[in-house]
């Protein structure tokens, strides 16, 4: 085996890395902290990185179509106040359906801007972060929005149940997942997302409606975001407007740490999860050796920072930028 | 002239990219006062001797010699300091940026504090706009210019400097006739400076008009250089292509069947105009024409990229129109793209993947897609098409020229279609692949397909088409049978010389 | 020509035009909906308006230039709060104890110093890793605002100087402090980007950043200076804000980002580089600021505020669209 040499073991490094990094997170904070390990801890963080993790699946499908989606957070927002508000008024079997039925047509409609109208999704769901914040301190009157009866309603069954001894919002991630994943990887639509962002122009000339890929990738992040919404409204029985606020740059930092780039075309739902689960247990080891929780922010900032790097530094054969 | 000192030499320049040896060995001397014309067939090496000239790559032998000195060339704008100049063949303007900004990029003068020297600035452009007889001026933006004027100011960026030699690469591709003739009053007046040209250009009968020796380079190695006096057209092609020009003609018509494809009177704005012609099964009909003359446009409105302004589509002897690729797909057109990496290729994906694109919500079983069909699918067109890789899951991206262009190839025909247009089907592609793709283009007329072939290439056409159709400017000038074609009458209706007698 | 002369005209005219719409529209909206007496159109009023574009304003001139050289920078709320925290607490430091007011000038040359620094550590990363400075500065954007809360965990950092409040409250010539230094950035900034070779050079590299490395400009310190620049700007915006109010909340900042980015783009600079100006988006942060004002006038809340902003965003852009679609013929893809 002398033959590997350093450039198969650089891409060998970069295809990998992401995974690489995380192993040897857990065990440098395994070392440090027992606790860390402990199954109870570990259910911990993946149930609390739920939220962030399901609406980082929606958004795997928009980054990898060659798009952004910075209306992920307002959005979520909205979802939560709505369902919240509308589980004391017409009841929760009711407000859910409705619930989601209003945030696919916020989806619809930014996807309809950038599938169909063509428009540069920065700027469209920079718009619509901004829009989406007005109508929900629209619907809300500005006010923080609580169920009356905390106690005696099931719907607090999606954010602090559990189901066979698992918390259901973890299942609701894994399940969702699972299902995001196989549609990603084993379907027309999946491979149809690729193809856009791979080369757009191509898959036109292909023969696939661009557009309609475009816009089905908007109404799919959509749905991740009404879920992740009912699963925030449901743990808290009561929420702020501001609930999603600054999410949107988390959800797309666990994206771009799970390796996808955001020129499109590549990324995967199992690394998007290994990307929201690295930022998770980055967040939980460093609270556990004693640090705060913004010592994750100089984390996450340094690792993405490297992941991206190295990932293009693979791609180019040299680590430092030919930039003159 | 032979006593003078060459103004530039070129020694052994070697240059290898990884797995390519682009440049085998060159060397070139270019004399004061001479047009020096570079040829060779595309991925010769020219291109790439002149970025390493131009000091965009390094050569990895070799030394080039300026005057008396050796220099080595670090940057474009080193190469400029030292009196060579590069004027691109794509455009490389800043568009939002005035003329003068654009011909003094990189080097605007200075005043105190970095500040623009603004009058010096459009002092010394208009200076150099007026040896150009230019219709514009230092302040106008580029790109309110025409093509052939945003290619003036391009011209305009080598009169900056003391030249000892510009390098022209296809300067003449968008100019019109009028602007050829200031083109070549300012090289002749560079000439008289005592400044060495080196002239790239494919087109022959400018090379006869104004330069003084031919070079030849041919996969990357030197072959040759002859004094233009003493040369002809047949003999450079021998040079370059190292065989003589084979124009031989096709000879075997199939039988011919219905007609498939029958267009009247199609005109999109004013791409191209009335443009009425029928092909029928079994036949392949070959379409000729300049760059800019509208044949892509006819084939991309034909599938559905472009929406006619005029004019009817028959297809099977039925009026139809074509919404979008997807239509033109389901009624049985397919179009292998002239562009191969941006329009007909994701790079990024493997081979199968990309050869089932349009087909892939059909390849299915239940939800999911058929792996197995799409495997079995790419097996027989690699098989059929003789494509070299290592296996489907390769990324297409790493595959040759030929090979890509095989795989588009391949994604078009396994979608069977009725009508296949193929656009520009071998540029970019060695020798032994154009023959291949040539010999398939035949064999599917010969199973039934109705065949449009688009290209810049005569050999190709007269090679392939059983009827061919030559356009200009947008217009269909004449149709030609193989037996009635010939060169001269070919490239008549091709240059508008011969529209009185359009058939 | 003179239909693409026509569009251009309309195009750098159009902000301005909006912003007199929405004079006109607040004026007379305000004469009946307005629970107050005043009139929108007062003088009082247009001081405080331009008294309150400065913050976002600032920074905005530093995020054309930005943008014009074909990056983005995400991360200016986080820097502008860095650079507050810096600009209060360094005042309190004991060994600047004995200077006395003194203390002010050493404060503010911290604070912009320290701006300086966060901007050019973005700019040395998107320089030499080569990875994309939005990526680069969504990163920051966090790192830095994780930096904040490291100084001083989630409470708020004050201290008030009653020189520096004065000052930073005084009028001259009518305009307030704020409104002069959003003046002079603007007016630096715009000498800088349309008289100087560095900012010929930006938009050269926005515009055709292939053809700009091959007339041998130099990519990389035209990326870094102009990250400088807007670490500046981030900073002085601090400095003038919070030297009047005196106390920072380590969420102090957030959203600045989109703000800014908001103001650019509808003052008409391109989203992909190599064009914008900096009158226009002078003409954007007034025409937000303005908007906000005049919402709140005629006795609409934030919300719609936000509402209309993010959709006005969006019809921009579809017009802008709709200016550059060059006829039927065009190639659908």
């Amino acid at each position: 085996m002398g033959g590997v040499t350093k450039a198969q073991i650089g891409s060998f490094l970069a295809r990998q890395g992401i995974l690489i990094a995380f192993a040897l997170f857990m065990i440098g904070f395994a070392l440090a902290n027992g606790r860390f390990l402990d199954p109870d801890n570990i259910m911990g963080v993946i149930r609390s990185s739920a939220i962030l993790g399901v609406m980082a699946l929606g958004v795997t499908f928009v980054v990898i179509s060659g798009n952004l989606d910075l209306s992920v957070g307002s959005m979520m927002s909205f979802s939560t106040i709505v369902v919240l508000d509308l589980h004391d008024k017409i009841g929760p079997t009711m407000a859910i359906p409705l619930m989601f039925s209003m945030t696919l047509c916020l989806g619809a409609f930014v996807g309809f801007l950038v599938g169909y109208l063509k428009l540069n999704s920065l700027i469209v769901t920079l718009g619509m972060l901004s829009a989406i914040h007005g109508l929900t301190l629209t619907y809300s009157g500005g006010k923080n929005m609580d169920i009356i009866d905390k106690e005696g309603t099931w719907f607090s069954v999606f954010g602090q149940g559990s189901a066979l001894g698992i918390p259901v919002p973890i299942l609701i991630f894994v399940l969702l997942a699972a299902f995001l994943g196989i549609l990603l990887s084993k379907t027309p639509f999946g491979r149809k997302v690729y193809a856009v962002g791979g080369n757009g122009v191509a898959s036109t000339f292909s023969g696939i409606r661009r557009p309609r890929v475009v816009f089905m990738c908007y109404i799919l992040s959509a749905f991740c975001v009404a879920t992740a919404g009912l699963i925030q409204a449901s743990r808290s029985l009561g929420s702020q407007n501001t609930v999603g606020q600054g999410l949107e740059l988390e959800v797309l930092a666990a994206v771009i740490l799970g390796g996808a780039s955001l020129l499109g075309g590549s990324g995967t739902i199992f690394k998007t999860v290994i990307g929201v689960l690295i930022l998770g247990f980055i967040q939980n080891g460093l609270l556990l050796v004693g640090l705060q929780f913004y010592v994750q922010f100089v984390v996450t900032w340094v690792i993405i920072i490297l992941a991206v790097w190295l990932d293009i530094a693979a791609k180019r054969g040299k680590l430092w930028s030919p930039i003159a | 002239m032979t006593d003078q000192t060459p103004v530039l030499r070129l020694e052994g320049i070697v240059k290898t990219f990884p797995g390519v040896r682009a440049l085998d060995g060159v060397s070139l001397n270019i004399m004061p006062g001479e047009v020096h014309a570079l040829m060779g067939e595309n991925g010769a090496g020219k291109s790439t001797l002149m970025k390493v000239l131009g000091g965009i790559y390094q050569p990895d032998e070799g030394q080039i010699i300026v005057g008396e000195a050796p220099s080595v060339m670090s940057s474009p704008l080193d190469a400029k300091a030292k009196g060579i100049v590069f004027i691109h063949q794509e455009l490389s303007l800043a568009d939002e940026l005035s003329v003068a900004e654009n011909i003094y990029l990189g080097e605007l003068p200075r005043k105190r504090f970095g500040m623009v020297d603004w009058d010096t600035l459009y002092r010394r452009t208009d200076a150099i706009l007026d040896k150009l007889k230019v219709g514009f001026n230092a302040k106008t933006i580029v790109g309110d210019l025409s093509i052939a004027n945003q290619q003036m100011v391009e011209i305009a960026r080598a009169l900056t400097v003391e030249a000892k030699a510009v390098i022209f690469d296809e300067p003449t591709a968008s100019l019109t006739d009028a602007e050829k003739v200031v083109l070549f009053e300012v090289i002749s007046d560079l000439q008289a400076q005592g400044v060495g040209i080196v002239y790239i250009s494919h087109r022959m009968e400018e090379i006869f008009k104004i330069t003084d020796r031919i070079s030849v380079l041919r996969d990357g190695s030197y072959r040759s250089t002859v004094n233009t006096a003493d040369t002809n057209e047949e003999s450079i092609t021998q040079l370059m292509i190292g065989r003589s020009l084979d124009l031989s003609r096709n000879e075997s018509h199939h039988e011919l069947g219905d007609v498939a494809l029958e267009v009247r009177g199609l005109s999109c704005g004013n791409l191209y105009t009335d443009v009425s012609f029928e092909v029928r099964r079994g036949e392949v009909l070959g379409f000729y024409g300049l760059v800019g003359a509208g044949r892509t446009e006819i084939a991309e409105t034909l599938f559905g990229l472009r929406d006619p302004s005029a004019g009817t589509v028959l297809l099977d002897g039925v009026e139809t129109t074509i919404n979008s690729p997807a239509d033109a797909i389901s009624k049985g057109i397919s179009l292998v793209p002239e562009d191969r990496k941006g329009q007909g290729l994701v790079l990024g994906m493997n081979c199968r993947d990309n050869m089932t694109l349009p087909q892939v919500d059909d390849l299915t079983a239940g939800p999911f897609v058929a792996e197995g069909s799409e495997v079995a699918i790419f097996d027989q067109y690699r098989d059929k098409l003789d494509i070299r890789t290592p296996g489907w899951k390769q990324i297409v991206g790493n595959l040759s020229g030929g090979n890509q262009q095989k795989i588009v190839i391949g994604k078009w025909l396994s979608m069977h279609p009725s009508v296949l247009i193929v656009d520009e089907p071998t540029r970019g592609i060695d020798v032994g692949s154009k023959a291949e793709i040539h010999n398939l283009i035949r064999d599917l007329a010969a199973q039934g397909y109705a065949v449009i072939v688009i290209s810049s290439e005569m050999p190709e056409v007269l090679h392939v088409s059983d009827r061919i159709v030559a356009m200009y400017s947008g217009k269909v000038m004449r149709t030609f049978t193989s037996e009635e074609v010939t060169e001269e009458s070919l490239i008549q209706a091709i240059s508008g010389l011969s529209s009185d007698k359009a058939a | 020509m003179e239909t693409g002369k026509y569009s251009k005209y309309l195009k750098s005219g159009a902000i301005w035009g909006f912003i007199v719409l929405e004079l006109i529209f607040f004026t007379i909206a305000g004469e009946f909906l307005s629970l107050s007496d005043k009139a929108f159109m007062d003088a009082d009023n247009m001081l405080l308006l331009f008294k309150q574009s400065a913050p976002i304003g600032i920074i905005a001139m530093g995020m054309t230039i930005i943008m014009v050289n074909g990056n983005i920078d995400l991360s200016v709320g986080a820097i502008y709060a860095i650079c507050a925290i810096v600009l209060l607490d360094s005042m309190t430091w004991p060994m600047f104890a004995t200077l006395g007011d003194g203390v002010i000038p050493v404060a503010w040359a911290l604070a912009l110093l320290v701006g300086v620094l966060l901007g050019a550590l973005n700019g040395l990363i998107v320089w030499k890793t080569g990875v994309d400075a939005f990526i680069v500065t969504l990163g920051s954007m966090l790192g830095y605002r994780g930096l904040v809360f490291m100084y001083n965990g989630e409470q708020p950092t004050s201290h008030l100087n009653w020189t520096l409040v004065d000052f930073a409250e005084a009028q001259f010539l009518g305009l307030h402090t704020p409104t002069w230094f959003l003046l002079i950035a603007t007016t630096a900034i715009w000498f800088l980007m349309n008289r100087t070779v560095h900012g010929r050079n930006a938009y050269a590299i926005g515009n055709n950043r292939e053809a700009a490395v091959n007339a041998g400009i130099r990519v990389g310190p035209h990326i870094m200076i102009n990250f400088m620049i807007i670490g500046f700007l981030s900073a002085l915006s601090a400095v003038v804000f919070y030297s009047e109010s005196g106390s920072v909340n380590p969420n102090d900042g957030e959203l600045y980002e989109l703000w800014v980015i908001t103001a650019v783009v509808l003052g008409g600079t391109k989203l992909t580089g190599g064009a914008g100006s900096i009158v226009g988006t002078f003409g954007g942060v007034l025409a937000i600021q303005l908007l906000r004002k005049g919402l709140s006038h005629i006795g609409a809340d934030t919300s719609t505020v936000n509402l209309v902003i993010g959709l006005i965003l969006i019809a921009v852009l579809f017009l802008d669209r709709q200016l550059n679609i060059k006829g039927k013929e065009e190639l659908k893809v």
